[in-house]
Formats: structure tokens, C-alpha cells, sequence
């Protein structure tokens, strides 16, 4: 095991070169739903079990399946109401189990990225090839369904291994949004490609704010709009990135959806807010500063792979 | 290192749901239900009577309310038992004034200790709500299924003798169920669950024999997860059912009929300075037009009648 993964350099906030969003914008504002399967009863991993509870694990499962039935729709009608398209975090078996979702999201023009296959298959444990094998099925299943070629990762669960950064950028994956170290994004060390960073942020993820920080429904619609505050503020100086990372099961919830779509309505009314996805954030670094950061911090720019 | 094939083999993965319980089913694409006197929203209120014994087994995992300590607990056993002698005349109380019937879920162990309880809610004409035989007999995968069986006809059996009702509600104790659960209960005569919380409206599920209905008894707007597990205020409390109540409100013009399912706890909501709290959340809903304050037999009915 590494003491030390190596995986960026440190890179002081502070005079950094300056980041400058499309049309002058100076933040890069996104939203990322997880849209996600839970398994009735999956196998378990030797390292992490899928459920609190013996499965089946009626209560959590079926608060899980809340998102899908129920959470997402309301999720995605406010961010209809704000002209807000998501950048999907999505399990892909979801392309078979429920396609009426996949099927509404590519009409909007949102973006696929993978969260693996499903939210209960954790990567702990896996050899290359099985790590290969998500992969791989991930590309060919979200291709199949939408036509679209995914860019980005969120592992299945938060779970890696040492070598999940090198295999991304070995199939041709942009960005990553297992890492956050940053506000901005940054280039990762890999062994061939490239790849970079990408804000996420798990301090204003809706399951972190709710269940892990206990936060109300109102007050996380404050915490969204005072991050947008001081993000916007600093993007002045050097672009900046703020994402909201969402979960349809707890954010598509009548008592939640008010405060986030009123903080959706909060960030929208600003200048200068590029409200974008993920890959059009990772494009367009790659096409102005990716080259020049990696000189600055003393790495090799890595060539894009296809 | 190297996971066993079967973690990267998804036999499940197909059109639909991972088990054959119901079909996948967007909310929003149904159709209407429809309440009576057009009603927007039905109130169901659903208070828990639980016993929670001394000396639990915890097996397969200790209930949400269960005991904490080492043996004897008499901290909590006496702080559970508080809400069935006292808190729950609170509660009674308020729904009294406001006019309000609920479903009584009770532990059948509750009904045959505290028969005075049970009377309670019969002699009002409310909904007596099977909620399994106490909180330490929990349904879950593992158990055996004639033991499971046993648990549910126990339960039933005692419920309806007691109450003189049919008691066709049922909430798991836990809510945790074990994968025939809702086939032992459609087979004993019971026609809603309460475990399964994907849904704001019933919908059916399938069973080895009848049609069983779910019932959206919520876990995110109980006392329990709002005050307990979330540590929030009573006032928080009164903003998070306002706040459902104006989504769910505002979705009916469109949607048709919704339900707004509070559980409350008597050992929890039922306290001197918390019942106040749940008076001003249902003042709230109540002062709204086109509000049904119902049972859940009776919502599910309407729902079902609507459905055509």
C-alpha cells in the first residue's frame, strides 16, 4: 500500500494563472444527479457489505428506489424551470433496468458519465481485468443507449483501486471526479493519456449535507447559494469550478425539492455564470490551459486518447 | 487480488425492477387519483404503539428504539414504555381537537398488555394497524419461514380478536422484511404494507397469492428520523411537514390526489415539549382547503376506487 498517492502536485491556491470561463464567465457551474441502482440482493464484496441490514434490505432499498420512481422527476423539473442540464453520475445498468430515464435525460441533452454498474458493486478488491471489464462495459452500455461516449468517472460507491486513474486515462476517460483536492481543475498523474481532475465536491453533496453533516432542507439550499457567493467572488481572480452533486432519493423529496430549486434560481440569476456539464468544463480546459498548467507544475501533457 | 466471477455477473440486469414485487412506474406519468369532495391532499396519520422488550435478542439487528445499555436497561425500557402511558393521551388529545383519525400501528404484545390502549383507538372508530408481534421480533432474510409465518399470525390473530376489526394494514417492526414477507402476509388477508417507502401514493405489488398495496408510510417525515436521527429542532420539524405539505399541495392541481403519511412516535412526539410542535405542523395542514384527514383503509380505498 502507498503512503503517498502521487496522484498531483501541490499547487498553491494562490497565484495560480487565471482561469477565464466562455464569454467571460468566472465560474464554471454544474450539476451532477447520481442516478442510481441499488441491487435487492446483491453479492457481497469481501470488503464492504452492500446493506446496513441482511438483504433484502426492504427499507433502504426501497428508499433508494424512491429516486427513480418518484425524487427524479421533480429533481429534474427544477432544473427544467432554470435551464439547468445535468451531467449524469449514473450506474449504467440503469440503461437497462429503467431506459424512461435515460430516455428523458438525452432529450434535455444531458451528459453520461459513469458511476459504474451498479451502487452495489464495489471495485475493492478487483483485478485488472475485472477493472477492465467496468470499464469497458460501462463505454459499450452508455454508448448503446444514448450514443453518447462517457468522459467522466465518479467510481461505483467512492471505490478504487491503486491503478483506476491509469486505466481511465488509458481509455480515453477526461476527467475524474473521485478527487478533491481543488476548486479548479487539475492534471492527475497516469501512466499514458491524460486526464484531469474535476470539481465535485463531496462538502455540498446532498447525502453528505443531509446524512453524514445533518443538515435541514433549508439550510442546505443556504450553504449552496454562500459556496455559489464565495466561488463567484474568488472566479473573479481565476475561474472557477462549483458542482452539485445530488441524489434524486433524498433532493426529489417534498419537504427538499423547494430549497435546492430556490438555490438553482439564486446561482441562475447571476452574470457571468457559465451553467455548463462536466465535459464541456473538460473540453474547454483541455483546449486552454491543460498544456500550459502541466509545464508550470514540471509534467509531461499527456496526448488524448480516443 | 481477484473478486470472486459472481461480482461481475448481474443476473438481474434487465427492463424493470432487479425482483418481480412491481413494475417500475414514474410518479408523475399515473393516473390522478381522486379524494373525496376533490380533496387535494389526504392527512394520514399513523402513531406506533411498540413494546420493546428488557432483554432483546437484537437478532438480527437491534430495532430503532431498542434497548441500549447493558442488562437492565430500565433507562430506556421506562422511556419507550413513557410513550404508551403517557405521550400517546397527548396525542390523542390533539387529534381529538383537531378532528383528526389516524391508524394505531400496535405491536400485538401492546394490544394484550394494554388492552385500555386498544380501546382507545377502536372506541373512536379509528384503524388498528398490525405492526408485528414486538420490536424485538423482527422479519428478516434468514428467518425461518414458518417461524415468520407464526410471528404474522400471531400478530393478526391477536389484533383482530382484540380490536373486533379486520386489521388489514401491516407495518414490519423495523420495517425490515424478509423476502417472503409480503407473501405470508397477502396470504393471511392483509392488503397494505407500510415497509416499502419508494412511493408519495400506493401502488400494487405482487405476491405468491393476492394483490398486496403498498402504502407510502413515510420514514423521511417521521418524528423519529426528523427529531431523533437528524437532531432537529421541533421548529425544523413544523418547516420540513410545511414545506412537504406546500410540494404536495401544489402537485395535486396537476397530478391529482396526494397523501402527506405522518408516523409519529408516541415516546418521541408525544413529549411535553415537543407536542406542541406536532399540533402547529397539523394546524398548518389543516388550514389549508381540500385537506381529507383519513385512515389508511380509507385512503387506499379511494386511491383504488379512482383507479377504476
Amino acid at each position: 500500500m502507498m503512503r503517498d498517492p502521487q496522484l498531483y502536485e501541490f499547487w498553491p491556491y494562490q497565484g495560480r494563472p487565471k482561469i477565464t470561463w466562455p464569454n467571460g464567465a468566472r465560474i464554471a457551474f454544474w450539476v451532477a444527479p447520481n442516478i442510481e441502482y441499488y441491487e435487492f440482493d446483491p453479492p457481497q464484496n469481501p470488503s464492504r457489505k452492500p446493506w446496513a441490514r441482511p438483504n433484502p434490505d426492504v427499507l433502504h432499498y426501497a428508499q433508494r428506489d424512491y429516486g427513480n420512481r418518484v425524487g427524479h422527476w421533480r429533481m429534474m423539473e427544477a432544473m427544467d424551470k432554470y435551464g439547468v442540464r445535468g451531467s449524469i453520475s449514473l450506474s449504467v445498468a440503469l440503461c437497462q433496468h429503467h431506459p424512461e430515464i435515460i430516455q428523458a435525460c438525452v432529450e434535455r441533452d444531458w451528459e453520461f458519465f459513469s458511476h459504474g454498474i451498479y451502487n452495489t458493486r464495489y471495485c475493492y478488491g478487483m483485478d485488472e481485468a475485472q477493472e477492465r471489464a467496468i470499464i469497458e462495459d460501462a463505454l459499450k452500455t452508455v454508448m448503446d443507449a444514448t450514443g453518447q461516449r462517457i468522459a467522466g468517472w465518479l467510481a461505483p460507491a467512492l471505490t478504487h483501486t491503486e491503478r483506476t486513474f491509469d486505466l481511465l486515462a488509458e481509455y480515453g476517460i477526461k476527467y475524474t471526479c473521485d478527487l478533491f483536492q481543488d476548486d479548479q481543475p487539475q492534471p492527475i498523474h497516469v501512466q499514458q493519456g491524460r486526464l484531469i481532475s474535476m470539481p465535485y465536491s463531496l462538502e455540498v453533496n446532498d447525502v453528505i449535507a443531509y446524512n453524514s453533516y445533518l443538515m435541514s432542507p433549508r439550510r442546505y439550499g443556504d450553504i449552496l447559494k454562500m459556496q455559489f457567493d464565495q466561488l463567484y467572488e474568488e472566479g473573479a481572480e481565476s475561474g472557477t469550478v462549483m458542482c452539485i452533486p445530488l441524489h434524486a432519493y433524498l433532493v426529489g423529496h417534498p419537504h427538499r425539492v423547494g430549497p435546492f430549486a430556490d438555490a438553482l434560481k439564486y446561482i441562475t440569476s447571476h452574470e457571468d455564470v457559465w451553467v455548463t456539464t462536466a465535459q464541456e468544463i473538460a473540453d474547454y480546459y483541455y483546449a486552454h490551459y491543460y498544456a500550459d498548467t502541466c509545464t508550470l507544475l514540471g509534467m509531461t501533457p499527456g496526448e488524448a486518447r480516443t | 487480488m481477484t473478486l470472486p466471477a459472481e461480482f461481475l455477473q448481474y443476473p438481474w440486469r434487465r427492463h424493470g425492477m432487479d425482483h418481480d414485487r412491481y413494475p417500475f412506474s414514474n410518479l408523475f406519468e399515473r393516473k390522478p387519483a381522486a379524494w373525496p369532495e376533490g380533496a387535494k391532499v389526504a392527512l394520514w396519520v399513523v402513531p406506533a404503539l411498540e413494546f420493546f422488550p428488557l432483554n432483546p435478542s437484537g437478532k438480527p439487528f437491534k430495532a430503532p428504539g431498542s434497548m441500549v445499555t447493558p442488562y437492565p436497561d430500565f433507562r430506556h425500557y421506562t422511556t419507550r414504555d413513557y410513550g404508551n402511558r403517557v405521550g400517546i393521551y397527548r396525542i390523542f388529545k390533539v387529534l381529538d381537537e383537531l378532528k383528526i383519525p389516524a391508524s394505531v400501528a400496535f405491536n400485538s404484545v401492546v394490544a394484550e398488555r394494554y388492552p385500555a390502549l386498544l380501546e382507545e383507538v377502536t372506541r373512536r372508530g379509528w384503524e388498528v394497524i398490525a405492526h408485528g408481534v414486538d420490536m424485538d421480533a423482527l422479519h428478516y432474510g434468514g428467518l425461518d419461514e414458518a417461524e415468520e409465518a407464526g410471528q404474522i399470525e400471531t400478530a393478526l390473530a391477536t389484533l383482530r380478536a382484540a380490536s373486533g376489526q379486520p386489521v388489514t394494514g401491516w407495518l414490519s417492526p423495523a420495517k425490515s422484511e424478509s423476502f417472503v414477507t409480503p407473501d405470508l402476509l397477502a396470504a393471511r388477508g392483509v392488503e397494505y404494507v407500510c415497509d416499502w417507502v419508494n412511493d408519495d401514493m400506493p401502488y400494487a405489488m405482487q405476491t405468491s397469492s393476492a394483490t398486496l398495496y403498498s402504502m407510502p408510510h413515510s420514514t423521511e417525515l417521521s418524528d423519529r428520523q426528523i427529531l431523533i436521527d437528524y437532531h432537529f429542532s421541533e421548529d425544523e420539524y413544523v418547516e420540513q411537514v410545511q414545506d412537504a405539505f406546500d410540494c404536495l399541495y401544489a402537485e395535486a392541481a396537476d397530478h391529482g390526489g396526494r397523501v402527506l403519511c405522518l408516523p409519529v412516535i408516541p415516546y418521541i412526539s408525544g413529549l411535553p415539549y415537543r407536542i406542541r410542535a406536532l399540533r402547529r405542523a397539523l394546524e398548518y395542514v389543516l388550514g389549508h382547503e381540500g385537506v381529507w384527514p383519513a385512515t389508511g383503509r380509507d385512503i387506499l380505498t379511494e386511491w383504488q376506487r379512482s383507479q377504476g
